[in-house]
Formats: structure tokens, sequence, C-alpha cells
């Protein structure tokens, strides 16, 4: 089997990686929004200790 | 030995057990991920009825299971949160809703493209397909209401309510293709059972394993950012170190 064979998925190969490519974003997507929002809330936090709106 | 169980229910030591958990679910659900490609790809035959298209059943099948199996357990944690009153819980199911609309999301995408080339069209009003759809919207109706209200316990409590109604949308996706003449062909693998090759259930496994586990970490991380959000006023936040820094 080589590679071109691979990737063309005997005809099926827009639905076969169309399918995993957007999935695959879709979880990198996720990773990333939800690690950032955990570096926002925590520079938020800080901005407010600094404030002095909590102790 | 005595266990406190309840340690755990309190925001605060939940937030560094938490922490503490997530790398022992994603680096698993990485390795396992990759297995399952492999095993999907290089392992499984081609199939003889559809070909390679076949193949996105290792993401469509999982993703489906997880989406329901997520709405259960979001709607689960509303509950408790509703009945005892308990902050925690409602930020779990806050924590849930959105990777479970994300497989929701990926069961009807990969469901299309899979559609397309084996019944020729890309959607359907099917009772299958169109329950999901709604599992979608359900997602979507209980993040949008938790965040058009201002108070997160009001927020917990509406959103609580829509979940548990919403669950009855579960068992009718999960039963549309017995009750209903549908498009959508039945389940593959059932206890009496199976009609399907050895290599592909290990692929669609592997990657069933694989998608729990990675939704179990993200959950667990998101959720870590609702308790310091919510809990923004407390001496214990103003005490953690990444906080101090």
């Amino acid at each position: 089997m080589n590679w071109l064979e691979f990737f063309a998925m005997k005809g099926y190969a827009l639905y076969v990686w169309g399918s995993y490519g957007i999935s695959l974003l879709v979880f990198i997507v996720e990773i990333i929004l939800v690690r950032h929002r955990r570096k926002i809330t925590l520079q938020q936090l800080r901005l407010m200790r600094d404030a002095g709106t909590i102790s | 030995m005595a266990i406190n169980w309840f340690k755990y229910s309190a925001p605060s030591s939940f937030y560094g057990l938490a922490g503490k958990l997530i790398p022992l679910f994603a680096w698993p659900a990485a390795m396992l991920f990759c297995t399952g490609m492999y095993l999907g790809f290089f392992v499984a035959p081609t199939d003889a009825v559809q070909s390679e298209a076949y193949r996105i059943i290792f993401i469509h099948v999982p993703a489906s299971i997880l989406s329901m199996f997520i709405y259960l357990i979001m709607a689960g944690y509303a509950a408790l949160g509703l009945i005892f009153n308990t902050r925690l819980s409602s930020m779990m199911a806050t924590a849930l809703a959105p990777t479970g609309a994300l497989f929701a999301f990926v069961s009807l995408w990969t469901g299309a493209l899979w559609g397309k080339p084996m019944w020729g069209a890309w959607w359907v009003w099917d009772a299958r397909l169109t329950s999901e759809l709604i599992l979608l919207f359900l997602y979507l109706g209980f993040i949008s209401l938790q965040a058009s209200i201002e108070d997160p316990r009001r927020a917990d409590r509406a959103g609580a309510l829509l979940a548990i109604v919403g669950s009855v949308n579960v068992p009718i996706i999960y039963f549309s293709v017995r009750w209903w003449n549908t498009l959508h062909q039945g389940s593959s693998v059932k206890l009496s059972g199976t009609s399907m090759h050895i290599a592909m259930q290990q692929a669609m496994f592997t990657m069933l394993l694989a998608m729990w586990l990675y939704s179990i970490a993200i959950s667990l991380l998101r959720v870590r950012s609702i308790i310091l959000e919510r809990e923004r006023n407390t001496q214990w936040v103003s005490e953690l170190a990444e906080v101090k820094q």
C-alpha cells in the first residue's frame, strides 16, 4: 500500500478526511479555549487582588 | 479507614484534586487516541459493502455515544445541585455542557459526511438524525440560558430544570432506530453478538475510551476555571500559589 493510495481512500477521501479533520480541529480548538480561559481567569484574579477588591 | 467522602464536595478541596487528576486522564486519552487511529486506519480491514468510507465509524459512533452519555451525566449533576443545593454539582453540569455540545456537533458533522456517499444525502429529517439535532439544541439552550442569568445560583436552578426535562430526548435518540422506520442503521454491536469484524470493534472501543477520558480531562480543566470565577471573593482562592505570584 502506498501513501497516495492511502490518502485517496478509494475515492472517499473528502468524506473520511473531512470527518477526521474537522473532529480533530474541534478538539484542538476546545483545548486551546479551555486553557485560555484558565489563563484569563487567573489574570483577572491577580488584577482584582492588585486593585484591592479581594484581600 | 475513615474517609471523608464529602471532603471533595467542597469546591476548595475539589479544585486541588481536579488539578492532580487532569494529567491522569489527559495522557491516557492521547495515547489511546493514537492507538485507536492506528487500529482504525492500518489494522481494521476495508469493508466489503462500504469500502473505505466506513472508517468514519471510528469517530462517529464514539462521539454519538458520548454526546448522549455526557448529557445524562450533566442532567444528573444539575439535578443533584437542584435537590441538595450543592454548588460543585452545578458547576460540574456547567463544565460538561460545552464538551457535550461539541460531541453532538461532531456526531452530526461526521454523520452528514457519511450519509452523502452512502444514502446520497447530507441530511434527512429522519428520527435518529432529528433527535440528535434536538440534543445539540438542548445543549446550546442550557449554555445560553445559564449565560443569560446574572446570579449564578439562579442560573444553576434554571439550567437544571431544562437539563432534566431535556433528558427525555436521550432514550428517544437511542431507541429511534427501533421505534420508527428510519434510514439510519441499527447498532452493529449488541449484547447477543456482533456483526462487526474484531479489529473494527477494537478500533471503535479504543476511540470510545480515548474520547471518554478526554471528556473527563477537559471538563475538569474547565470546572477549575468555573470554581475560581465563582469563588473569587473567598480567602482560599486569594491564597492559591497561582493567584499569589
